[in-house]
């Protein structure tokens, strides 16, 4: 049997037990399917958050049901809420404390944009401190909305490549 | 119920006066005052937790500039609640007012938030600091001169300007004449429309069926 997957080839009559793949595909393959995330919950969107967590929208099915409130131990920081002005050195701290590879969802209008903060108090936006990979819509989002910027975010981190950036870091 | 400790409070302070209030009764009292009534409140009259201590801005210009509100709630009197305003001191960048932590410890926050929106300086506050914004933030946001979508500053945290190379920005703002409000208040729902419009063509029938849903 010969595989149509780009990302691996396997024939069993030539190589027993054996799988031909490139280093990228293995390394974001298993990036992928064990992302854990950095909880950082700062409004309401955390509620949403949680709910995701929950069984009933289940995160685990993605492998993303570790919550890690260390950020050495966090693959994506989800940046839930409202992000103060005051909060910002703090979240952009937690940042530079998460390991990489690191990647950050946006999630709701706060997060994305101040959302309707547009106030002395409010950073208008996150990604005027970190790196954002995904933005989600909504206020707060759905917890399915959440779910579908996981998966893009796996769809993301499938193209990249991965293993000429441990060789060159 | 109200007027027996209004009656009492202008027997022993003549210089109280009556504040046009539309619910809860509201007195002014000049700044010396303020804390005697307080304490006179308090202590004879069973008012004895401090709601809220805030302020009002009157704008550049006027004067007194700033008022100085406390909000006081009786525990035992069911349904007491009384205001307590005051002409702040001082000049109008550094205005003051005597702090009542010496009353009530919880103002003490009360007064730094109040410190924090309007610049008023509690005297006798024992730790005056800035409570919502950062340390080292220059403006007061509350007051009438300071815009709304904010200033243009340093963020809190200098090692996050030297990594982002970002700033605290002044959020976008614009006046729009044609903002949806003003079409909203001259016709109907914009999301009711079309289906207002099915409903005139659809059968009297239909037009049950949806109305039941």
């Amino acid at each position: 049997m010969v595989s149509a997957s780009t990302d691996y080839g396997y024939d069993s009559k030539v190589e027993g037990g054996v799988i031909v793949s490139r280093a990228d595909a293995a390394i974001n393959w298993i990036r992928t399917n064990s992302m854990w995330p950095m909880p950082m919950g700062l409004a309401c969107c955390a509620i949403e958050l949680m709910a995701v967590g929950g069984a009933r929208f289940d995160i685990a099915r993605f492998g993303a049901e570790v919550m890690r409130f260390s950020p050495r131990q966090a693959d994506c920081m989800i940046v839930a809420g409202t992000v103060t002005y005051k909060m910002a050195p703090q979240v952009r701290r937690i940042y530079d404390q998460m390991a990489s590879p690191k990647w950050v969802i946006a999630m709701g209008a706060c997060a994305s944009s101040g959302g309707m903060y547009r106030s002395y108090a409010t950073l208008q936006g996150v990604d005027r401190i970190v790196p954002v990979d995904v933005y989600v819509s909504g206020c707060p989002p759905r917890p399915e909305a959440l779910l579908d910027a996981l998966m893009k975010l796996q769809a993301k981190v499938q193209r990249e490549p991965s293993a000429r950036r441990l060789l060159s870091a | 119920m109200s007027a027996d400790f209004l009656a009492a409070l202008r027997s022993r302070f003549p210089q109280a006066a009556d504040r046009a209030s539309a619910d809860h009764p509201a007195v002014n009292v000049p700044l010396a005052d303020v804390v005697a009534v307080l304490k006179f409140l308090r202590d004879e009259h069973g008012f004895d937790l401090l709601m809220d201590v805030t302020a009002i801005d009157w704008s550049e210009g006027a004067n007194p500039r700033f008022t100085v509100v406390y909000h006081l709630l009786s525990t035992t009197r069911s349904g007491s609640y009384v205001r307590v305003a005051a002409p702040c001191g001082g000049n109008d960048e550094a205005p003051v007012a005597p702090s009542v932590t010496s009353l009530w410890p919880g103002a003490n926050w009360h007064e730094r938030e109040c410190y924090d929106m309007f610049g008023i300086r509690f005297e006798g506050h024992p730790d005056l600091r800035r409570i919502l914004m950062w340390e080292g933030y220059p403006y007061h946001p509350l007051r009438k001169d300071f815009p709304l979508a904010g200033i243009e500053t340093e963020l809190p945290g200098a090692d996050v300007v030297e990594e982002t190379g970002t700033k605290v920005v002044a959020a976008p703002w614009r006046v729009d004449r044609s903002s949806p409000r003003a079409v909203r208040s001259t016709s109907p729902r914009p999301s009711l429309a079309p289906r207002t419009r099915a409903g005139a063509t659809a059968s009297p029938g239909r037009t049950r069926r949806r109305c039941g849903r």
